[in-house]
C-alpha cells in the first residue's frame, strides 16, 4: 500500500486566462522513498507538489495520505492533518523573525501538543542538532545566515516526525556545500528513519542523488 | 498549552513592535481618558444645575394659575340653543384670587400621605424695595421658617445670620445676597417695602442669604408668613401656595394628578416646571454620548488601520503557521489576542489619566461670576461611566482588531510561499 497516492489530478489556472496546468497526473509514493520531480519552469512540478501538500484543495482528482481521501476535508481539518503528517522545506526558509531558532523548531510541536513543553524542548534540540545547528539554537532567527536558516526550517519540518516531508526547491537557494549537507539529510531521514521525501528541484545532483526521478513536462509525467 | 501559544505568538509580536503597539495604545488612552472627562464634566455639570435648581424648588406646587373660562357666559345663558357655535373673541382671564381655599387643612391632609415628606405653606407677593431713592422690583415671600427649614436648603444658604432669626423679631427680612448689594444694606439695616397696592411697611433685615443663582439672590427676600400677610392687609388663613417635598421626587407627576383629581386644585409637578431644564440636559446627554462614541470609534478606526498594516507585514509569517498546522481560529488568535492586549492595556492608562485629568478639572477654580457662585468646575466621579468608558473601549478595540483577524485567517499559505 503506498503511503501517498494520487489520481487523476487536474488543475485549472484561471488568471490571466484559463489554463490547464495539470492533466491528469497520477502519482503514488512508497514509504521510506526519496523522490525528486523535476522538469521546466511552469510544468506544473509546483502546482503538483502543493496539491500533495493538501495547502492547495482547488484542483480535480483524488488524492489518498497514509491510506485516508482527503478530498472534501476542511481547511481546519487539513490543518491538523498537516501538523501531524507532513513536513515542509521551502526554497525560502520562512522562519518566524522574532522568534529563536529553538522556538522556531517547536511552534509545529506546541501546536500538536502531543508532548510535554520540557520534551518538546529537547526533541527540538535533538532535531536541530541532527542538522547541526543545536549552536545556534537561542539566536533570532533573523539573525541566522540563509543556509542555517534553511537548516533550522528543516528541523522544523521533523519536529512531528512527519510521514512524509516535502520541499519546494529546498537547496534553490544555496550555495554548493550547503545544498549536499541538505542532501545529505534527506537521504539520511528516508534510510534511516523510513520517512518519505518528495521534492520539487532544479538542481541536477540533488536529483540524481535521490531513488527516484520523475519528470514532468507541460502538465504530465512524461518519464519515470 | 495551545491558548498560551497564540497568546505568546501575539505578545512576540507587540514586543517586537513596542513603537507601534504603543501608537495603538495612545488611541485607547485618549480614547477612554477624553470620553472620561468629557462625561464626567458634562454630568458634573448636570447635576450641579439640577441640584442649583431642584434644591430649593417644591416637588409639587399647589396654587391658583390665571385661566380662561371655557365656557362663555352667553352659553351658559342660553343652554338648549343646541348647534349654535359663540366665539368671544379677546376674552380676558377671569379675577382668580390668588388665595388658596382651606390652605391648612389642604397641607394637614396632604402631610398625611406615606409619600410626602412635608408641605411648606408661602405667601408670595411682588414688591418694590425702596432704600433712600432706589427701587427695585421683587417677590417677597411669607415662609413657615420651620418648615422651610426642614424641607428645603435656605438655612443653609445663609451668608449672613440665620434663618431662625427671622423668629426673633417682628417684620425681619432676609434678602438675597444680589439684592442686599444693590441697596447697599446690611444685617440690622431696615429696607422700606411697597406692594403693588401701595401698602408701605419697614422691614429689619436680620439675614442674607445665596443661592448661587442670579435669579433668586438678586431679586427675592423672606419673611414669615404673618409679616407677608401683614403687608397684603389679609388675615392668618390666606396662603397663596404650597410647597409639597416628596421622599422620591421621581413619583412627583404621578402624585401631582393624584392630588388634582383628589382635592381640586392645580397641582404642578417639578418636571412640568423645569420642563426647559430637563430640556437642557437631555440634549447635553445626546451631545456627550454622540461625540464620546466618536472618539472611541475614531479609536477603534485607528486600531483596525494598525492591526491590517500589521497583518499585511505578516502575511508570510501566517502561511508558514499555517503550512505547518496552523488553524484558521489560531491565525484568528493571535490578532484578537493583540487587540485584545492593546485595548486593555491602553484601556487602564486611560482610566487612570481620564481619572488625573478629572482630578485636575475638579479642582480648577470657576471663572467666579455673580451669576452663578460656585468655587470649582462641577466634575462628577462615577464608577459607573469608568467600567463604561473602559468596556466600551475594550469592545471596540476587539472589533477593530476581529475584522482584520478574520482576513489574515483567510490568507492563502499556497500563494504567499509561491510568491
Amino acid at each position: 500500500m503506498p503511503i501517498l497516492q494520487a489520481k487523476q489530478i487536474t488543475k485549472y489556472f484561471h488568471e490571466p486566462e484559463t489554463v490547464q496546468v495539470l492533466k491528469e497526473v497520477d502519482i503514488s509514493v512508497e514509504q521510506g522513498e526519496f523522490l525528486s520531480i523535476v522538469g521546466k519552469s511552469g510544468c506544473g512540478k509546483s502546482t503538483l507538489l502543493y496539491i500533495l501538500s493538501t495547502m492547495d484543495t482547488d484542483y480535480g482528482g483524488e488524492l489518498n495520505i497514509k491510506g485516508q481521501k482527503l478530498n472534501g476535508w476542511s481547511q481546519n481539518q487539513l490543518a491538523r492533518f498537516r501538523n501531524e503528517n507532513l513536513g515542509f522545506v521551502f526554497q525560502f526558509h520562512f522562519l518566524l523573525p522574532e522568534f529563536t531558532a529553538l522556538r522556531n523548531v517547536m511552534m509545529p510541536a506546541l501546536k500538536l501538543g502531543k508532548y510535554s513543553y520540557a520534551e518538546i524542548e529537547q526533541r527540538a534540540l535533538d532535531k536541530l542538532r541532527m542538522v547541526e545547528m543545536d549552536g545556534f539554537a537561542h539566536k533570532m532567527a533573523s539573525k541566522l545566515s540563509g543556509g542555517q536558516q534553511q537548516r533550522v526550517a528543516i528541523a522544523r519540518a521533523l519536529i512531528n516526525d512527519p510521514t512524509i516531508i516535502m520541499g519546494d526547491e529546498p537547496t534553490g537557494n544555496l550555495d554548493k556545500v550547503n545544498s549536499q549537507r541538505v542532501f545529505e539529510i534527506f537521504q539520511e531521514l528516508a534510510r534511516q528513519n523510513h520517512q518519505t521525501i518528495i521534492t520539487v528541484t532544479h538542481d541536477q545532483d540533488f536529483a540524481a542523488g535521490s531513488d527516484r526521478v520523475i519528470v514532468m513536462s507541460d502538465g504530465q509525467i512524461v518519464q519515470e | 498549552m495551545k491558548r498560551s501559544l497564540t497568546l505568546e505568538i501575539a505578545l512576540t509580536h507587540l514586543l517586537t513592535k513596542r513603537k507601534q503597539t504603543v501608537v495603538a495604545m495612545l488611541g485607547v488612552t485618549f480614547g477612554i481618558s477624553m470620553f472620561l472627562v468629557m462625561i464626567s464634566f458634562m454630568t458634573g455639570v448636570n447635576d450641579f444645575t439640577k441640584r442649583l435648581a431642584m434644591e430649593e424648588a417644591p416637588d409639587i406646587r399647589i396654587y391658583n394659575p390665571l385661566e380662561i373660562e371655557k365656557n362663555t357666559i352667553i352659553a351658559k345663558a342660553a343652554p338648549d340653543t343646541t348647534g349654535n357655535v359663540y366665539v368671544v373673541h379677546h376674552q380676558r382671564p377671569k379675577n382668580v384670587l390668588p388665595k388658596l381655599r382651606n390652605a391648612i387643612m389642604l397641607s394637614q391632609s396632604l402631610e398625611a400621605m406615606p409619600e410626602i415628606k412635608g408641605v411648606a405653606p408661602q405667601v408670595a407677593t411682588q414688591v418694590f424695595f425702596n432704600n433712600g431713592p432706589i427701587r427695585i422690583t421683587g417677590s417677597l415671600l411669607g415662609i413657615d421658617v420651620k418648615r422651610q427649614g426642614e424641607l428645603f436648603t435656605l438655612a443653609r444658604k445663609m451668608d449672613a445670620g440665620e434663618l431662625l432669626d427671622l423668629l426673633g423679631v417682628n417684620d425681619g427680612v432676609i434678602l438675597g445676597y444680589g439684592l442686599a448689594k444693590k441697596m447697599n444694606v446690611g444685617i440690622g439695616d431696615r429696607v422700606s417695602i411697597t406692594t403693588s397696592e401701595g401698602n408701605i411697611l419697614m422691614l429689619r433685615v436680620v439675614g442674607i442669604f445665596s443661592y448661587g443663582m442670579a435669579d433668586f439672590d438678586n431679586a427675592r427676600a423672606y419673611a414669615t408668613l404673618a409679616t407677608v400677610q401683614k403687608i397684603m392687609l389679609r388675615d392668618p388663613s390666606f396662603i397663596t401656595d404650597l410647597h409639597i417635598k416628596m421622599y422620591d421626587n421621581t413619583q412627583a407627576q404621578v402624585m401631582a394628578e393624584k392630588i388634582s383629581q383628589e382635592f381640586g386644585v392645580h397641582a404642578e409637578d417639578w418636571t412640568t416646571a423645569n420642563a426647559p431644564l430637563l430640556a437642557g440636559e437631555n440634549i447635553r446627554y445626546a451631545m456627550t454620548g454622540i461625540i464620546s462614541f466618536t472618539l472611541l470609534l475614531v479609536a477603534g478606526f485607528g486600531i483596525y488601520n494598525i492591526m491590517n498594516m500589521n497583518i499585511i507585514n505578516k502575511l508570510k509569517d501566517i502561511a508558514i503557521l499555517k503550512a505547518t498546522g496552523f488553524e484558521s481560529r489560531q491565525i484568528v488568535g493571535i490578532f484578537l489576542w493583540q487587540s485584545a492586549i492593546i485595548g486593555l492595556l491602553g484601556g487602564i492608562v486611560g482610566l487612570t489619566l481620564g481619572y488625573g485629568f478629572c482630578l485636575a478639572l475638579s479642582h480648577t477654580p470657576f471663572p467666579n461670576g455673580d451669576i452663578i457662585r460656585i468655587e470649582t468646575m462641577p466634575v462628577n466621579f462615577n464608577p459607573q461611566h469608568y467600567i463604561m468608558g473602559f468596556c466600551f473601549g475594550v469592545i471596540t478595540t476587539v472589533l477593530a482588531g476581529f475584522f482584520p483577524s478574520l482576513k489574515a485567517a483567510k490568507v492563502d499559505p499556497v500563494q504567499i510561499i509561491r510568491g
